[in-house]
């Protein structure tokens, strides 16, 4: 008899890199759907031309650089970017924007740096800015929720916005944006924005009815999906997939800037609940800033990035041009990994200095 | 701040213990193995045992091939303190000592002793100690060290090492704890034999003298935990404490860091913080060593996993090969299609892919999975999750060790503390990519060794090659100085040449001082000559550099073109010599003419190989045969100095090798002549002598101590291994049989001589004359 070759460990851990991307895929259900139910069902026809695209695109660029695409596509973690893309842009867009921004985050981000680990941007946000500056019209035609709208609209509506820009009953996106009153709707961040704008004060702004009545400063429809997503994001870290330390320091970043700046001025700043629960910082938090591949690796440096994340959410959001600024906060903080992944080394056993740093490498 | 023995000790006694980060859970599965009882396995017909089984050196082997052995019986011994020696593990016939795959996860054969066992498993004599305490500790570090004991619970660290220490012990660590999943060697071995493991702490204890002594076993062995505390219980020092069940709490180093919250420095070993750990397994075995004087021979084997139908702990005897344990327990081969066997755990344990792999004393599990116990894996890329991070009891950042190992970037790995992953394979287990992290990090390690080896071995090259181009430069220089005297001294010869009558008797006290000189020089070289052969062989065995070797390899080529321009100034050197004979038939000795060709013929082969004496050349064809010798005897003198300065140089070079060939050939045929000079008057003597009486003992006596000497000449020049000795042989042939003045009844006697001397050497010589050979040659 002879025994083959292998290395040890021989025994592993039940969950490769497939379970894990199914598992992000789960957590992300309960948001999804609960965007569905609030803003119609563009949002579940954006996520199947997101994957439709993602999987297209990943398996031709894996066959075109000769690798196994079958085997590629099985970690699905494509079809997690495309995911997160989708859910991150307005429903009604119209269908090419979608497959542009997957197409780019699949073919542009992720691959052409090298495919799945070497990416230094997270694809959905990289794809996400470049839709935002490319096509700023499509991408801010946010929908009130259905509660709110004057025209209601069902899938087949959504598929025919998608793809035609017009309902089966002929209404133009914008006429679907109107709510019960005939006015233009606005996501709550940017309805504050604009009224502090104009002048208002924060406590006036929040009068708008998109914004809940008992509750000061929570958005009727955004505010349910974002507690959603929370409920999927602490799932993630409880099964371990991610760690928490993004997620508490990116929120714990976000709210300490809020909550020093409204106490400094109630009237300019909102408040830190504000901030937390109205855009799509939870999400964010939780599913984007997480990713693995483009994310700092050390406990420590996972901290300072998620912190760096929610100052620069906060900024961009209150001085910064944009009503809200996830993507660009990511994307900024991608750039920022190696530097903090570098000087953020945890002490090795053995060895005095904090970070492997001081010490120069030792000799067997 | 190191936490202290006061804070350790009241934290153990409140149950508390620290931690170490990371780390993980993996299925235990214990209970495969841990229900039997340890059983003992039949003896192996044949059994491998590895020479080296231990970190350090091995010993040198005192067994031959052929031989029997009885059990308990040392096969290697070594003065070398890191040595261990290794015992037959039963009695039999040792049937071979020759390369065996070894069980290390390169497979790469090594030097192994094959034992033919007989059945009988009879003891060699033993000899326990029973009063430990009253020994020196030295007697008892040589009594565990000449027992083969080296740590058993891995690594394999020679025991007597760590118990030499003289450094203060704070806490000896007695490690159970057995993390590794699937063994249960430690685990049975502590639930049978507690006492003993006791007995062998005792030992410890009395030769390290710490002030605590902790046995840690993790929570998962209950029943070893309560065994070894009702056999500790009596002791107020030993403390049996339960660890968490973690993998790989029983890591020395974390083990070190749970009990103590003190870290082994990086480069350090425990005892830099007080601290010496032993496996229980190994404390069986001091104990077995000191009191029943037993060696390590045998050790609890788990043999486990679904591919066996009789898993459970064996006594197996060292160098057993796991083909014969596999049939003994049962081994399934079609429940694996991968058929795959592991030494040691799922964790640590590598596969082997031979089965004749023998057990040695760290092998504590023989894993054979089924194909569905243990997937095989399939690498997909890194997604820098960090999972490996979280769970690395070191504290290293594995993704970025992988990234940098992956990319042949040693030196930014070693910067990430390459060195300092202790290959637990945590990391590797958690990896959703399935990356086998422990390989990508084993090979690095093993290139930066082998750059570090390759620089340190440049270095020497560079090195030697320096002090060599500086000897080479004060050589010349020495040589060129030479030249200039002797040149001052030849313009000296030529100016006093005019006076005649001077010239004579300057000639004839020459003749007689080299005729002195001659023999005192023949008898010395005869001395001195085995000297020079043993001065001379051992730095060409033992060139092993490049550069060197290519000088050798010059040496040689020029070598052929030498001797043949020497034959040819031999003839013309002997026809000279002729021609002066007839001149001077009347007043010269058979001695003389001997003497003088040869110098004059030796001083040609100098002149050809060594550039340094070519100006003497044409004074020497030149001159007249009464200045002819005064010049040899110069060149004598002058040659010798030299001689004697080469030859206890260590590095040859090709001058060097020449002129030594040259001093080589001239005192050969020195001797020869002497030799046969001595033999030809013994011939005459005993020509007459046998006459009277053929056989007379004394005679026999006296003429065989000569014979011996020019038995001893011939055997010298017969040696083929000794390069010079063939041309100079052929030299003495030359001079022997073309000698001018030699009458033929000389030759004949010479002849006989000769003849005699060979049978006599062959007869009664037999036993000292190859003796001397051999000394000759090493």
């Amino acid at each position: 008899m002879n025994f083959k070759l292998a290395s040890s460990p021989h025994q592993h851990a039940n969950r490769d890199l497939g379970q894990v991307m199914k598992l992000v895929i789960l957590c992300l259900v309960p948001g999804i759907l609960m965007q569905t139910w609030f803003f119609g069902w563009g949002t579940i026809i954006q996520v199947i031309l997101a994957v439709i695209t993602a999987t297209v695109t990943e398996a031709a660029i894996l066959e075109l650089r000769k690798r196994d695409f079958e085997r590629a596509l099985k970690d699905y973690s494509a079809i997690v970017t495309a995911i997160l893309l989708a859910i991150s842009i307005p429903p009604f867009a119209p269908w090419w924007v979608i497959v542009i921004g997957t197409f780019f985050a699949i073919a542009i981000v992720k691959q052409l740096y090298g495919g799945l680990g070497f990416n230094i941007f997270n694809p959905a946000m990289a794809a996400y800015v470049m839709l935002l500056v490319s096509f700023p019209v499509q991408m801010t035609q946010w929908l009130p929720p259905v509660n709110l709208a004057q025209y209601t609209h069902d899938f087949w509506d959504a598929l025919s916005v998608i793809f035609t820009s017009y309902s089966v009953e002929g209404f133009s996106i914008a006429q679907l944006k109107t709510d019960i009153d005939g006015v233009t709707m606005a996501t709550p961040l940017d309805t504050v924005k604009t009224s502090l704008i104009q002048g208002f004060t924060y406590s006036e702004g929040l009068e708008h009815k998109i914004f809940d009545s008992v509750v000061t400063g929570v958005g009727v429809a955004s505010s349910w999906v974002s507690l959603a997503y929370l409920a999927g994001g602490l799932f993630l870290i409880k099964q371990k997939v991610i760690n928490w330390h993004i997620p508490v320091s990116m929120l714990a970043g976000l709210f300490v800037c809020a909550l020093f700046m409204s106490l400094v001025d109630s009237d300019v700043y909102p408040s830190s609940i504000f901030h937390l629960l109205n855009g799509s910082i939870i999400i964010g938090a939780f599913f984007i800033a997480t990713d693995p591949v483009s994310a700092s690796t050390t406990n420590k440096g996972r901290l300072i990035f998620g912190a760096a994340i929610g100052v620069w959410v906060y900024i961009i959001r209150t001085w910064g041009g944009y009503p809200d600024a996830i993507a660009f906060a990511v994307v900024i903080m991608n750039m920022a990994v190696p530097l903090i992944d570098y000087y953020t080394r945890p002490r090795t056993y053995g060895h005095q200095a904090p970070n492997a740093l001081k010490s120069k490498g030792k000799q067997p | 701040m190191q936490t202290s023995y006061e804070q350790i000790v009241h934290k153990i006694d409140s149950d508390e213990l620290w931690d170490f980060p990371g780390g993980i859970y993996p299925p235990e599965r214990k209970e495969i193995s841990n229900l039997q009882p340890i059983a003992t396995l039949p003896i192996p017909e044949k059994l491998y045992v590895t020479v080296k089984q231990h970190k350090g050196v091995e010993g040198n082997l005192i067994v031959e091939v052929g031989q029997q052995v009885l059990k308990g019986q040392a096969l290697s011994k070594s003065a070398n303190p890191f040595a261990v020696p290794i015992h037959a593990p039963t009695s039999g016939k040792i049937s071979a000592i020759r390369k065996h795959v070894s069980p290390h996860p390169s497979g790469i054969p090594e030097l192994s002793i094959e034992i033919e066992t007989d059945g009988q498993d009879t003891w060699t004599e033993l000899s326990p100690t029973l009063d430990y305490q009253n020994q020196p500790k030295i007697d008892l570090l040589t009594k565990i060290c000449d027992a083969g004991i080296s740590g058993m619970g891995g690594a394999g660290f020679p025991s007597h090492i760590k118990l030499s220490t003289s450094k203060k012990v704070e806490f000896l660590i007695i490690n159970g704890v057995e993390c590794e999943p699937y063994i249960t060697s430690d685990d049975r071995l502590m639930r049978e034999h507690a006492w003993q493991i006791r007995q062998g702490i005792d030992v410890l204890t009395h030769m390290v003298q710490p002030q605590q002594v902790f046995i840690a076993i993790e929570k998962n062995k209950p029943e070893a935990i309560e065994a070894l505390q009702i056999a500790c219980r009596e002791n107020p020092l030993y403390q049996v404490v339960e660890i968490p069940t973690k993998y790989p709490s029983g890591g020395e180093k974390q083990l070190i860091q749970i009990l103590t919250n003190r870290e082994v420095p990086a480069q350090g070993l425990p005892i830099d913080v007080g601290v010496i750990s032993h496996n229980v397994g190994t404390c069986f075995a001091v104990a077995d060593a000191i009191f029943s004087g037993k060696p390590l021979i045998q050790r609890v084997t788990t043999v486990t996993g679904e591919a066996v139908s009789k898993p459970a702990n064996y006594w197996t005897l060292i160098g057993t090969p796991i083909k014969h344990i596999l049939n003994e327990c049962g081994y399934q081969a079609s429940s694996q299609k991968q058929a795959r066997a592991i030494i040691g755990g799922p964790m640590m344990g590598f596969t082997v892919t031979d089965e004749l792999v023998p057990i040695i004393k760290t092998s504590n599990c023989v894993l054979v999975p089924a194909d569905s116990e243990m997937a095989e894996l399939n690498e997909q890329a890194c997604i820098r999750c960090g999972a490996c991070a979280d769970v690395c009891p070191a504290g290293l950042l594995p993704q970025q060790l992988f990234w940098h190992a992956k990319a042949k970037e040693l030196d930014k790995a070693q910067e990430y503390n390459l060195f300092d992953c202790i290959e637990c394979g945590a990391c590797a287990y958690v990896c959703p990519s399935e990356i086998p992290l422990v390989h990508y990090y084993r090979v690095a390690k093993a290139d930066i060794r082998n750059e570090l080896d390759e620089k340190q071995q440049a270095d020497k090259a560079r090195e030697r090659f320096e002090k060599r181009a500086a000897r080479l430069k004060a050589e010349q220089a020495a040589r060129d100085e030479k030249h200039r005297l002797a040149a001052e001294a030849r313009k000296q010869a030529m100016e006093s040449k005019g006076n005649n009558a001077k010239d004579k008797i300057a000639a004839a006290l020459a003749r007689a001082k080299a005729k002195k000189q001659g023999l005192a020089a023949a008898d010395s070289n005869l001395d001195t000559k085995s000297e020079i052969n043993s001065q001379k062989t051992p730095p060409i065995e033992s060139n092993d550099e490049p550069t060197q070797k290519h000088e050798i390899v010059d040496a040689a080529t020029e070598k052929p073109s030498a001797s043949s321009n020497q034959r040819v100034q031999a003839a013309i050197a002997r026809a000279k010599a002729k021609k002066a004979a007839v001149a001077t038939k009347s007043n010269q000795t058979p001695e003389i003419t001997t003497e003088q060709e040869k110098s004059s013929s030796g001083s040609l082969n100098i002149e050809n190989q060594d550039e340094n004496i070519v100006e003497s050349k044409p004074i020497v064809h030149e001159a007249t045969k009464v200045s002819d010798v005064p010049r040899t005897v110069v060149q004598q003198d002058t040659k010798k100095p030299e001689q004697e300065s080469v030859s206890p140089s260590h590095e040859e070079n090709s001058d060097n090798q020449i002129s030594q060939n040259i001093a080589e050939q001239k005192q050969a045929k020195v001797a020869a002549a002497v030799a046969k000079a001595k033999a030809k008057r013994e011939a005459q003597k005993k020509a007459k002598a046998s006459e009277i009486q053929i056989t007379k003992p004394l005679a026999k006596e006296k003429s065989l101590a000569n014979e011996k000497t020019l038995a001893q000449v011939e055997q010298l020049a017969e040696d083929p291994n000794n390069q010079q000795e063939s041309s100079s042989k052929q030299n003495i042939e030359h001079s022997a049989i073309e000698d001018p003045l030699v009458t033929k009844k000389r030759r004949i006697a010479v002849a006989v001589a000769k003849a005699k001397a060979k049978r006599q050497a062959e007869k009664t010589v037999e036993n000292s004359a190859p003796k001397e050979n051999k000394e000759d040659k090493s």
